[in-house]
């Protein structure tokens, strides 16, 4: 049993429908045994919840968010004021509706905005734990949820839901806890990253350590922080997220404030100074180690090396009778015609797993030249898609309209 | 906002009803070429089945999931081979036949994944299509067939007797076959008579790899 700093129920629903906020201590007795050796104990996770949890504890659905987002899917964001970064996802009447299901979103470990990672304080030395902070991968960052789902009193998931590296975790729980989820929506993702995906990774960790203010990860003891780095990770990322297509649509050969180029490298190009304004404001609400430790957990990820190098493998249960069967787990995986960040072919592949196993999974290819970020965008086809299979399971399952 | 009916389904079209008097109560079922869930969703609720489609069209698959079913958007000409054999009970490949590219390999894959298949197809021997191209000179445009050949899907047009005479080809038994008239009026007629290929509109085949 872990203990909960700031929970002083004991009914453990109680804790569940106690509020929305949360940073909770988790691990105390048992601590999270992490895949690069090491462990985390009394860690943090900050969590959000919305909705309330049903009699029967069964209208729980975890969202899980992507590289550079965070537990506030569903409400102004406290840092940067904007709305939360997947309300047409999850809200009242919307496909993850909070009338109907109890949602939770934690912070990633590894992350910054208050769960443990290196910008946190290690208890051991009193200081940041900077890059002293162990290597994470996606399944300790399960692990993690999974603490916290246990804390909350909850059995089984009715949905697991995120997209990108959220869509890895998805993957993970369905893989590492087949019998604690219901039904899941991997989506814009893959079971493993591509060696163009870390190669992208790479040039934004360059970016950073090539910094002078990252003072080899101990910014923040000397009072620095290597803003131009971590902008210049998010500007190249940024540019993956999105299609040349929509890049195009959205700026062409557009100038900026100015009716001529000006023969210099001011940013004489619109694109240009809205790739600026991306780096300058990701850097406002991010922390530039607690980038190199989430990019690094998605570059490690690949469910079909954990598995003999067979995708299919990870999908395989033991069943009632002792023999090996399918996943029971309800698959619904979605990807964008346009995204060659997780182009559609990784989510074929997983799908083509997941048949090979005769598991029960629905996949669509949603037609948008949004690229990547379209899981975030207004894509009317992709929120339809989620919207049946998240009732249609719901029904199934007999989760009420509304929480009594 | 999408609804999700749970209410059986209304009546559907008549060679889909044969399907599901033909299949057994709680099998695994895949059917191919769901377009939107309609004979699935009968399925599911009438005889229980653990059921499971591939549609090609974003359309089908969306209205399919909407529907509470698990379909997956794909090809039958290409993804069929992903599946491993007898992981279903029934495969069904209703009207599509005629608009793969390669309908022979499509077939072997059906009876591969399935215990049995259920094939229905347009018979391109039915007499007022052979009357047309006879007479007029034009390739048919009837209810079942109703697309000029410049627009067709229809790519591999077959009669009854080309179907019996391509499973005998490959080895596939012919379990039980319904020979579809006009006004989709029953054709007392086994599939390798004569009288079905001139009467029957459509012909719907339980078949089994021998």
């Amino acid at each position: 049993m872990n203990v909960a700093i700031d929970a002083t129920s004991q009914d453990p629903s109680e804790a569940a429908n106690s509020g929305p906020a949360g940073c909770i201590r988790l691990g105390m007795d048992k601590p999270l045994e992490l895949d690069g050796g090491g462990t985390l104990s009394g860690f943090r996770l900050a969590y959000r919840t919305y909705g309330r949890l049903n009699a029967d504890r069964s209208n729980a659905v975890l969202v899980c968010h992507a590289l550079t987002g965070d537990q506030y899917v569903a409400e102004q964001h406290p840092v940067t004021g904007k709305q939360g970064w997947w309300d047409l996802m999850v809200g009242p009447g919307r496909p993850v509706d909070t009338d109907r299901f109890f949602v939770i979103c934690s912070n990633v470990i590894g992350g910054c905005l208050g769960s443990e990672g290196p910008k946190e304080t290690d208890d051991a030395t009193g200081k940041p734990w900077a890059l002293n902070f162990p290597v994470i991968t996606i399944a300790d960052m399960v692990r993690a949820q999974k603490m916290l789902i246990d804390h909350l009193g909850i059995d089984q998931l009715f949905c697991v839901i995120g997209g990108s590296m959220g869509g890895m975790q998805v993957l993970q729980w369905a893989v590492s806890y087949p019998d604690k989820v219901y039904c899941c929506l991997p989506i814009a993702t893959a079971a493993r990253h591509s060696a163009q995906n870390i190669a992208f990774h790479e040039v934004g960790r360059q970016a950073i350590m090539a910094d002078p203010d990252w003072r080899l990860g101990d910014y923040l003891n000397q009072g620095t922080r290597p803003t131009k780095g971590l902008s210049v990770a998010r500007m190249a990322a940024h540019i993956t997220y999105l299609s040349e297509p929509a890049l195009h649509r959205k700026f062409g050969r557009n100038l900026q404030d100015r009716k001529s180029i000006t023969f210099g490298f001011d940013a004489d190009f619109q694109v240009e100074s809205y790739l600026r304004y991306q780096g300058i404001s990701f850097v406002e609400r991010f922390d530039a180690n607690s980038y190199l430790y989430i990019t690094r957990a998605m570059d490690y990820f690949d469910l079909a090396a954990d598995h003999g190098g067979v995708l299919a493998n990870a999908f395989r249960v033991t069943g009632p009778d002792g023999r090996l069967t399918g996943t029971p787990v309800k698959f619904c995986v979605i990807s964008f015609s346009s995204d060659w960040l997780f182009p559609t072919s990784e989510s074929r592949a997983l799908v083509h797993a997941l048949n090979a196993v005769a598991a029960n999974v629905s996949f669509v290819e949603v037609e948008t030249d949004k690229g990547h970020d379209a899981f975030l965008l207004d894509v009317p086809e992709f929120y339809q898609v989620a919207r049946g299979f998240i009732e249609g399971h719901a029904a199934r399952r007999g989760i009420a309209a509304k929480v009594g | 906002m999408a609804v999700t009916s749970l209410l059986p389904p209304a009546a559907i079209r008549s060679d889909l009803e044969s399907i599901v008097d033909w299949v057994e109560a709680g099998s695994r079922v895949l059917d191919v070429g769901c377009g939107d869930g309609e004979l699935l969703h009968a399925l599911v609720h009438r005889k229980q089945v653990d059921g499971r489609g591939i549609e090609l069209s974003m359309d089908g698959v969306r209205a399919s999931v909407a529907r509470g079913l698990a379909v997956i958007q794909g090809d039958a000409d290409t993804d069929l081979k992903d599946y491993p054999s007898d992981g279903f009970d029934y495969v069904i490949l209703s009207q599509t036949l005629q608009a793969t590219r390669h309908p022979r390999i499509v077939l072997d894959h059906l009876v591969r994944i399935g215990r049995h298949a259920i094939v229905s197809v347009p018979n391109f021997g039915y007499w007022r299509v052979r009357a047309d191209l006879l007479l007029r000179g034009r390739m048919p445009v009837t209810d079942r067939l109703g697309h000029e050949w410049y627009e067709t899907p229809n790519i591999h047009f077959c009669t009854i007797a080309d179907m019996v005479a391509l499973c005998q080809d490959m080895g596939v038994t012919i379990e039980r076959s319904l020979i579809l008239g006009a006004d989709d009026r029953a054709v007392p007629a086994p599939a390798d008579s004569v009288r079905a290929n001139w009467l029957g509109v459509q012909a719907v085949f339980l078949l089994q790899r021998s």
